[in-house]
């Protein structure tokens, strides 16, 4: 009875982590595969414990060529769709506008269309309007598919925010430009910065659409798919186990920030400015 | 990763602007900053789509290096769907029981990070959003090595007799459905962990109160006003997990191929553009279709 009794009020969190397990599972697969040392290049097994693989990452030229060529992709469609979708966010917040919702639904497509659709019509617009396909083809096309989700995490910081903030701003004399400079700005920066990983890591990862509009350009998901019919390099799972611990660094760094952060609001000004003087 | 951005955000009312936003020169403002994002948008969303509408109906005996000729080849469409209708039927049967798959894990693992795990929230939040870190296709290869036939996995299945002596997962639907639902989950569980979050837990304790078993609590209760997760959820999960080629590509064989093989060897191998144009517009239509029914019978339109 009593263990029956545990079990029906406990058995939610066993599902939980047995289901966090499966998301786990993979992850522990490649951080042991990038410590492996393979019998043949077409093996996927467990064959013996290295380090060499973490040593040379580079040991295969392409795949690091390939790596560098994604960061910089990620890199060019981060910073243009983070100030596009930014601009775009501040707008949509913060004005009143006749197409608002037509807009709205121009945000809301590119999330709700199949990547496959988006990488085959932009492969045929770049295909008949006689457009080279390769490294700039894939930064359109990352651009576009990572404004919508910009717009959505800053715009969700920025009407989730006090607008009496600002209000104050200006009672207080301060011109628009300070009161954006040292109010709105700081608030909306998070949102900016969350908006801003979130779109590098879609672009990094992407695979679907580049694969149609890479030409001959090589993203390292494009490596990793040409490689998987001639057999991975092991070093593919140490950049796979390298991206989780940066992202979880990140993760863990950013969240500390914040619970200092939220610890020195409590503080009163008058005391910080103390502390600076 | 992405999917932190698909958490629904409601739909409040912009903040009246400040008194001094409303002033004259103002009017122009939201359209200048509107501008370039909307028309980068619209040269490369919009237009892209009209193109592939006129590609899907150019003259199917042209090719990529005579050029080919809008001829308004309706036709097109119904040779596609002759020659591919049965991966077009097996993109909808796999995502469809990986989002039943995914419906019985990620509701519980939602719940309980909302409303059991107390203190430990974030940090398993984090634990959903982590293993999408690593790359889309490294986390596939490396179910390619679990369900490999030397692998323990068939070894222990083979053991307990739920696979034959030569049965295999590798190279089977059963690869590809259980890759779908391990790439898509976090996409289904975020949004319903933010709805069961919002959940007051004294209605719960009110429904027990009132004698309702914990079934029915859950049936009355937790499930109607999880609803916007889950839609949101389910629309997440499902419209990508249709749309991919990869899982089949990697984890089964021409006989799991989707329709996403299809388009990509239309596109890519075979350079038939009118029919992989074909393709891709009846694929973007069937999951418009499925997904406005959908939303019908779930009875709100909120998510758009």
């Amino acid at each position: 009875m009593r263990i029956s009794r545990w079990f029906a009020e406990h058995w939610v969190l066993g599902v939980a982590l047995l289901v966090l397990g499966y998301l786990f599972l993979p992850i522990a697969v490649v951080a042991a595969l990038s410590l492996n040392r393979p019998s043949s290049r077409l093996s996927y097994d467990f064959n013996e414990f290295t380090l060499d693989n973490w040593r040379n990452p580079c040991a295969t030229a392409d795949m690091c060529d390939a790596v560098l060529r994604s960061v910089q992709i990620g890199f060019l469609a981060t910073v243009a769709a983070t100030v596009l979708g930014t601009l775009m966010a501040f707008a949509l917040a913060r004005h009143r506008f006749r197409g608002r919702s037509g807009l709205n639904v121009l945000i809301f497509l590119p999330m709700a269309t199949p990547e496959l659709v988006m990488g085959t019509s932009l492969l045929a617009l770049f295909v008949s309007g006689g457009v080279p396909l390769g490294f700039w083809t894939i930064v359109i096309a990352h651009v576009m598919f990572c404004v919508s989700f910009v717009v959505v995490t800053v715009k969700a910081r920025l009407t989730g925010m006090d607008g009496r903030l600002e209000e104050a701003a200006m009672d207080l004399y301060a011109s628009e430009w300070q009161t954006f400079r040292r109010i709105t700005l700081p608030l909306v920066l998070p949102g900016i910065v969350a908006a801003a990983l979130l779109a590098f890591s879609l672009s990094f990862d992407d695979f679907i659409v580049t694969n149609f509009n890479s030409g001959t350009t090589v993203t390292f998901p494009m490596y990793v798919w040409g490689a998987a019919q001639r057999g991975i390099p092991p070093q593919v799972n140490v950049i796979g186990t390298a991206m989780f611990l940066i992202a979880l660094l990140l993760v863990l760094a950013t969240s500390l920030r914040g619970r200092q952060a939220r610890r020195a609001a409590l503080v009163p000004v008058s005391a910080r400015e103390g502390d600076r003087s | 990763m992405s999917a932190l951005a698909h958490l629904p955000t409601g739909s409040r009312q912009p903040a009246s602007p400040p008194k001094a936003a409303r002033s004259e020169r103002y009017r122009l403002l939201p359209y200048l900053l509107l501008l370039p994002g909307a028309a980068w948008l619209f040269l490369f969303f919009v237009v892209p789509l009209v193109q592939l509408a006129a590609a899907s109906l150019y003259d199917p005996t042209g090719s990529l290096s005579t050029g080919y000729v809008l001829t308004w080849a309706f036709g097109n469409y119904p040779a596609a769907v002759q020659a591919y209708w049965p991966q077009f039927a097996r993109s909808f049967a796999y995502a469809g029981i990986a989002l039943l798959l995914a419906l019985l894990m990620g509701y519980p693992l939602a719940y309980a990070i909302a409303q059991r795990a107390g203190r430990w929230k974030n940090l398993l939040l984090v634990c959903v959003i982590a293993p999408m870190f690593t790359s889309f296709l490294v986390r596939t290869l490396a179910w390619k090595t679990i369900l490999s036939d030397n692998g323990w996995l068939v070894g222990l299945l083979r053991d307990v007799h739920l696979l034959g002596p030569d049965g295999r997962l590798l190279a089977t639907p059963i690869a590809v459905v259980l890759g779908l639902t391990y790439n898509f989950l976090p996409f289904l569980v975020l949004p319903l962990y933010a709805s069961l979050e919002r959940l007051d837990h004294r209605l719960l304790e009110a429904s027990s109160d009132l004698y309702a078993s914990p079934l029915k609590t859950f049936r009355r209760v937790t499930l109607p006003l999880s609803m916007p997760g889950l839609i949101a959820g389910t629309l997440l999960f499902f419209i990508p997990a249709t749309g991919d080629y990869i899982n089949a590509e990697l984890l089964g064989t021409p006989n799991e191929y989707m329709i996403g093989n299809v388009i990509d060897s239309a596109f890519l191998v075979r350079l038939d553009y009118p029919q992989g144009a074909a393709l891709s517009f009846l694929l973007m239509s069937a999951i418009l279709a499925v997904v406005f029914g959908y939303l019908r019978r779930a009875g709100t339109r909120e998510v758009l």
